[in-house]
This record gives structure tokens, sequence and C-alpha cells, in this order.
């Protein structure tokens, strides 16, 4: 399964992913839009907050919106979704995202485009064990 | 669990379903069952202005329907259902809730119940802010509203299965196309005991998508599911175009999503250490309830019990399915509708079938558990489920039965006389079969299934029976079983249940725990405050199609420091952000009081119209006061000698307990007569317990036709 990574020892704090990542997915600069953040806290590291595909949100998704897809990534069926945000905030990494100009939260698919722009190649793209499934997969299977 | 049955139209009514603006649709569905009319009637700005909707424009509609002597199985007596502005907004916790209103056969005044299940939404997406269901059928009926072709239709329903887990299954596999036309479909129906008793039920389903079946939640008190059936109803479906998280069209969707996304948060991290909703539902209260002594045992005599582990918040979380988005409506994270899936039933027509039992509530584990002394699980479910499916209010049948045993080892019942069951204290099988018996309308359950009221004059007429006994402990007010919990040591609470419109149900008032147990509410004044802002808080959720639950069931970690921590200021300030994002109409706190305080002296002024509604009526029975048996008092002999001796100055050494019990019960009633005092002053009604003329016009409902009701009784 495949996830986004951050290097905290390398990252600038430029802030480019985020422009790429809101430009690529919504074609803006408002990087409220942005599926991955860098937060300055002032002390210490910078941090990155961005989907590590736990898929807890799968299991509070009231619809069945959420998915985890063949390679392992967890998207989101907009024709399902009906907005609640339970899963924006639910997210353990509160990296499900909501912006007043959607009705639909979003979050990091693992495209790849940040990794590629980074400058500081703090951004990389790594290959982890699949999680144990959801209680929903699990109830797939039972009910069929 | 399949079915055959046919369905055929007798009345079609076509419509537009207009766009829904800011939280209404602005049209309410008429359909009136004798004549087979339906028709689309328009909401008008005084309706939104003073009505608001839901509890609201329910009770509206029917002063405007019913005669001053109508009665529940009058042709003119109507079903509404309603949800309100905020219903089916989807961001909030516990925005999705349908509230009904009709003239109870258990009280002969109107009855009011806030359901989960996602009827009232979808309704209102299909194009209405309120059904309203007028008439008789001649023949069982389903009435189809169809949002997504903009069609309603009374249809013949020739074969169709009765109970609520069949008529639920049958109608959505009868009429989904397919998988997607299921998730926003929704079946109300009763079951075979709403047509036996007096204490039907009505069942709200929504879909589980996950279950791939319908679930269902209950409107339960005061007998709505027996008006249904009277009316010969079997059933109400809902098809309604696909639900976005837009659909209630809000004036400021984001002002919306950010409180959802306060409260969510909070859910997520705090509802562990609080109560665990999301793991056990209500049924965490059990041991609370216990631990306190408020925990209703063998009718209310007791308030714990050495068994009570056996049915408690640890056993059914471990019974309920973990791990699922159980909300009644999209986005409750709050998550409290459990199920125990894969039950067997092991008794009755369903014997055998592997089922879902929704539930059990805390009210119900109370109600037919502990208040029975039955404190087995597994015959909690049993009875759990054939409430449900045969459409009977799981809280009226246990205060009831509980009351049948009482009086059973009283000696004012024996085998002969209930055909043969021996209902004592914790004879599970006996209560079962008492509930079958109310299905097939036979035997004892026929007598049992008219409510404790009308068993009380049944058993001193028939049997004999001590008319002040069955007085003081069948737990009824207005006709009304009580709900589930004991209220002896806290006559704030004694008021929460006697002083409310639509008899004693907790939802008005909680004020056990500011009372008894925190020692909030010292004086008479501090009561009858509580008294006016509580059961007016609780009143306005229903206006608006809310939850009670995540107002005050979750609660954020710094509540306790705010200057009145039993309000959750923070949450009502979420509610009137929705309420403003919704509407479009700017808000404060006191606003939402006025509101619930039109709509519930609307509400005590159409009790009287209907007979009730005055002083007399708001008298409740002694066991809810104090203990009435010997046994009672000598079980907390310490708490209430310590009593006659502090607050009377008496000395108990001398006394028998018959004549502390009067001493007692002298003190008691009084004082819940000052609380009468005190609370209908606050209230703004005079000592009669009638609203004033200057309250009516104050609340701006000082129309005609109320103020000559109320002048009959000045
Ligand atoms: S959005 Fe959050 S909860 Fe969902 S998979 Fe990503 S990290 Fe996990
Ligand atoms: S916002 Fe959409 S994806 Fe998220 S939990 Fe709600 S329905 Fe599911
Ligand atoms: S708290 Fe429970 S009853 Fe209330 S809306 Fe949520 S799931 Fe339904």
């Amino acid at each position: 399964m495949k996830v986004l990574a951050f290097d905290q020892e390398r990252c600038v704090g430029c802030h480019i992913c985020e422009e790429v990542c809101s430009d690529t997915w919504f074609k803006t600069t408002d990087v409220e839009k942005s599926s991955i953040r860098i937060l300055d806290e002032g002390t210490g590291p910078l941090k990155a907050v961005f989907c590590v595909q736990c898929g807890e949100c799968i299991d509070v998704c009231p619809t069945k919106a959420l998915y985890r897809d063949r390679k392992g990534i967890v998207r989101l069926k907009k024709k399902l979704c009906v907005g609640c945000l339970s899963c924006v905030g639910f997210c353990p990494y509160e990296a499900m995202f909501y912006h007043p100009d959607h009705l639909e939260p979003f979050k990091c698919i693992v495209c790849g485009q940040c990794v590629k722009e980074c400058p500081a190649e703090a951004l990389s793209i790594v290959e982890e064990a699949a999680p144990a499934p959801t209680v929903t997969e699990q109830w797939e299977t039972v009910v069929g | 669990m399949t079915a055959q049955g046919s369905r055929r139209v007798l009345a079609e009514f076509a419509y537009e379903v207009p766009p829904v603006e800011r939280g209404y649709t602005n049209q309410t569905l008429y359909v009136n069952l004798s004549d087979n009319t339906i028709t689309a009637k328009p909401v008008t700005e005084e309706m939104k202005e003073k009505f608001i909707g839901g509890r609201g424009f329910g009770l509206w509609l029917l002063w405007h329907a019913v005669k001053d002597d109508t009665k529940w199985n009058d042709p003119e007596n109507e079903i509404i259902i309603s949800s309100g502005p905020c219903g089916g907004i989807t961001q909030y916790p516990g925005s999705g809730k349908s509230l009904v209103v009709t003239i109870s056969p258990l009280t002969d005044i109107p009855i009011d119940s806030n359901v989960g299940g996602h009827f009232g939404p979808l309704l209102k997406f299909s194009g209405w802010d309120a059904l309203e269901i007028q008439g008789k059928a001649e023949k069982d009926v389903i009435v189809v509203i169809d949002g997504q072709n903009g069609r309603v239709t009374i249809e013949e329903a020739d074969g169709v299965p009765v109970d609520s887990h069949l008529v639920g299954h049958w109608l959505i596999e009868e009429m989904a196309e397919k998988e997607e036309d299921r998730y926003f479909m929704s079946v109300v129906a009763a079951g075979s005991g709403a047509e036996h008793t007096r204490i039907g039920c009505l069942n709200f389903s929504f879909y589980d998508r996950r279950r791939k079946a319908p679930r269902f939640k209950q409107a339960g008190r005061g007998g709505i599911g027996t008006v249904f059936r009277d009316k010969r109803i079997k059933a109400i479906v809902v098809k309604s175009p696909p639900v976005r998280g837009d659909s209630n069209r809000p004036a400021d969707p984001e002002r919306i999503a950010r409180a959802g996304l306060r409260l969510h948060k909070e859910i997520h991290d705090y509802d562990d250490q609080q109560n665990r909703m999301r793991k056990r539902g209500t049924p965490y209260l059990v041991q609370i309830m216990d631990d306190y002594d408020l925990l209703p045992v063998h009718n209310f005599k007791f308030g714990s019990h050495p068994d009570t582990p056996k049915i408690n918040g640890d056993v059914w979380e471990g019974r309920f399915s973990q791990g699922l988005p159980d909300g009644c409506w999209y986005g409750c994270t709050m998550s409290c509708s459990h199920a125990v899936d894969h039950y067997t039933v092991r008794t009755g027509p369903y014997k055998g079938q592997k089922v879902i039992v929704d539930g059990p509530e805390y009210e119900t584990i109370a109600g037919v558990g502990s208040n029975c002394g039955i404190f087995d699980p597994d015959a909690i479910l049993e009875i759990n489920f054939y409430c449900d499916t045969y459409g009977i209010d799981t809280i009226s049948f246990g205060t009831l039965t509980a009351f049948v045993m009482e009086c059973y080892e009283a000696g004012i019942l024996d085998k002969e006389k209930t055909g043969g069951l021996e209902l004592r204290f914790g004879n599970a099988d006996a209560a079962i079969e008492l509930l079958h018996q109310m299905a097939r309308g036979e035997g004892f359950g026929k007598i049992a299934g008219q409510g404790v009221r009308r068993m009380k004059e049944y058993f001193v007429k028939e049997f004999g029976a001590d008319p002040q006994f069955v007085q003081d402990i069948g737990m009824e007010a207005k006709g009304l079983e009580y709900s589930e919990y004991v209220c002896k040591e806290s006559l704030a609470q004694q008021g929460g249940y006697g002083l409310t419109n639509k008899g004693p149900q907790h939802d008005e008032a909680w004020l056990i725990f500011m009372d008894m147990v925190s020692n909030l509410l010292p004086t008479f004044e501090d009561k009858a405050e509580a008294l006016h802002y509580f059961p007016m808080w609780r009143t306005w959720f229903g206006l608006c199609g809310f939850c009670k639950l995540p107002w005050n069931d979750i609660v954020p970690p710094d509540n306790a420091m705010t200057d009145e921590p039993a309000k959750i200021p923070a949450h009502v300030q979420n509610y009137v952000e929705i309420f403003s994002g919704v509407t479009g109409k700017e808000v404060t706190a006191d606003d939402l009081i006025t509101m619930s305080e039109r709509v519930y002296n609307f509400q005590r002024v159409f009790n009287i119209r209907l007979g009730k509604g005055l002083r007399e009526h708001d008298a409740v029975p002694y066991r809810s006061m104090g203990p009435v048996t010997v046994e009672e008092y000598e079980s907390r002999a310490e708490r209430y000698d310590k009593q006659l001796r502090e607050l009377l100055g008496l000395d108990p050494e001398k006394m028998t307990t018959e004549e502390k019990l009067a001493a007692l019960r002298k003190y008691r009633e009084e004082q819940y007569e000052k609380l009468i005092d005190a609370v209908y002053a606050r209230r703004g009604w005079t000592k009669d317990g009638v609203p004033t003329l200057e309250t009516l016009k104050r609340l701006g409902i000082d129309y005609p036709d109320v103020v000559e009701v109320v002048k009959r009784h000045l």
C-alpha cells in the first residue's frame, strides 16, 4: 500500500506542496483546499498533516462513500457522500479537510504531484503493509 | 421474510416537487382516508413565525382539524408528521428527527413524539414540510409519497403484512428498483399489537447500508400506533430524491458546517471518557441510575437491585455490534442507535427467525427489565423485538406490566383472573406471553393493553381492588404510563413528570441530578425556574427536527467552568448558529426559549380545550412521590427516618411504620402543591394552571379561538 511520507529534517517550509495540491485538484491557489498542510508551530521542526490511509474514516461514514481502492488508497465516492463531515471530525490525523466552497470533504490520495515539486525532497511515496480490514470491510463479507 | 401482497391504487395526486428554501418547502400534504382526497396546503408565514415546524406544525394543524369533543378514534383526529426547519441537515449530529402529533387513546389530549429514522427529512426533500392524515379507511391501506416522481397515492394493501419488521422489508423490496433506491426510502408502520391495545407505537425506518436492511426507531409514547391502525393504515412510505449535503438549502451552510465540525470533534475526543454513547448508547445509564437509587425496580418500589450488573451498559456493549456508524440520521456521530445482530427469536410467530433487534434503549431495559424484576438480557431482547414489530411502546408495556405484577403479588390478581399467566416479578415467560396476547387481541393481554389508568378502574370494578392502593401504585398521570426513572427523592422531577403537557415522559425535563445529587435547586423558585427553562428548551428540539441527546450526552471539557453548566452554554450557542444558518433569521438563545413557550402554552390551551390541562390533571400517583407500602418504607428506613427527624422534627423511634408513612406522605404531598404554585406562577398561568390572557398576548398566540378556551376558566 502506497502512502505519502514526510521528512521533517529536510522540509524548508516553502509550502509549495500545498499550492501544488490545491492547484492539482481544485485549480486554485487557495491553500485551504490542499490535502497536505505544513504546520509551523514556532518551536521544533515543521510538521506535515496528510492522510496516512489508516482507514478509520471508512467506519464513520454513514453512506459508505469512503472505501479503500485496490491499491489500498482510501477514496471518496462523491455521488454517495452527503457532506455530513463525520469523517472530518473523526480523522485521528485531522487529515480529512472541509472547505466551505464544497459539499464534500477531501483528502490525499497519493497522486504524488507534491512529491515531484518539493524542492527540498522532503516528501516521498513509500510502500507500507496493508492495515487490518475495517469493520465496514468485514461486514461486506458477512452480509455479502 | 418474504410475504405475498398486492397493491392497488385507490387515489392519486400528482405534484411538482418544490425546492426546499431555508429549511422549508412551504407546503404540507393533506390526506383524507375517509374520502380519499389528497391535496397540498400552503405553509403561511404566520405558521413559520409562531409555530416553527415539527411539533409546532403538528399542534397547529391538529387544532384546526378537530372539535372540542373529538376523541382519538373519531375520523377527524389526525396523525401529523413533521420534521422542522433544521431537520435534514447532515452536518450536525442529531438533526433528522420527525415529530408526530395526534390525540392519544391513553390521555385523550394531544401527544407528541420525537422519533429518529429518515422519514421526516425525506418527506421534506420530497416536497412536504408536514404530512397530515385525517379520516379512516374502510380497508387496510398504504400511503405512498414518491418524491422522485411527484406522486402521492393511497393504495389498498391486501395480503401485505402488518408487523413492522415484515412490512418494512416488504415495501422496500417491492418499491426499490435498484440498491440506491433503498437508501432514500423510509417506511412508517405499526403492527398487530397496536391494533388491540391503546399503547401502539410507530416504527420509522432508515436503511442501514452495511447491514443491508431497514432499521427502525420508535415513536413510542401515547398510543400513536393505535390511532394509525384505527385509521387502517398499514404503512406510509416515502421515496425521496437522493440526499445531498445541501438538500435542506440553508441560508448559510458554512455556519452549520463549523458547528457540526466542533461537535464531531468533541464526540470523537471525549465520548469514550464521558458516556460511551458510541459503544453502548443510552444503556450506559442503567448502572448510573442503579448507583443513585433511581433505576425503577418492581414497579418503582425500589431504585436499585443486586442483579443490575446483568443488564447494565457493560453487558450491552458486548452484545451490540461495534464500530458501525449507528446514527439514526446522516452525520449523527453520537451514533447511539445500536443493534443486536443475528438474534434468534425464541417464542411466538417469528420463532426461529434471525433478526436485528434495534436497541434496547435505556428505557426499555429499565421498563421491561428491572421494573418487572427481569434481569435476563435475552428476555429483554425478546420483548424489545416483539414490542417493536407488534407496534407496542416498550415504556408503557414495561410500566403497565410492572403494575400488573405488583397487583398479582398483592393478591388483586391471580392465575384465574389472568387466564393462567403467573405474572409475578421476574417471570419473563409470562411477560412475553402477555405481549403475544396483546398482538392477538386475546385474554388478559387485551385488558392490560388498555393501559394502567383503565386497568385501575377495571380491577376496582371487577376484582374489588382497593381504589386508593391501585391509584397509589399505578404509575400513570393524565393516562400515560411513567417513563423509567424513580423520582421519589427529587421534588423537581416529580414536577418534571407531573407538570407536563403530554403526560409523564422525561423528555420535557430531567432534573434529578441537578436537584437531588448536586442540590442546585434548593428553593421552590429555583425549581420553578428549572421547570420553566428546561421544558421550554427541550421543546425546542421538537420544533426544529433535532435530537436532544447530542445536546447533553456529550459536553465540552470546560463546561463545568461555565456559569450554567446544566444548560451546556456552548451547545446552546451551536443551536443558535444552526437555526440562524438554516433560516437566515438572526436569533439569540432567549429567542429559542420564546419559540418554545409559544408552542408549549398553545399545547396547554389545547389540553384545556379537550377537557384536561388544569391543575387537577397535573396530579401524580403517590408512588412517584414517596413510599406507598411498609415494605417500601422499611427498605429505605434510614433515609426516610432522617427526613422525618430533620424536616418535620418528629421522633421516628416512637412511631409505627404506618404512622411514619402517613407523616411523610402528608409532607411530600404538601411540597408538591407548593411546587405547582411556584411553577404555574413562573410559567404565567393561573393557580388552576390556565395560561393567562397576558401570557397569550405576550407570546402572540391570543387568537380568538384560543382566548375563548382560556376565558372559560379565568
Ligand atoms: S483521512 Fe484520516 S482517517 Fe481517513 S484514511 Fe486518511 S488518515 Fe485515516
Ligand atoms: S462527509 Fe461524505 S465521505 Fe465524509 S463521512 Fe460524511 S458522507 Fe462519508
Ligand atoms: S443521538 Fe442517537 S437518537 Fe439522537 S440522532 Fe443520534 S443516533 Fe439518533
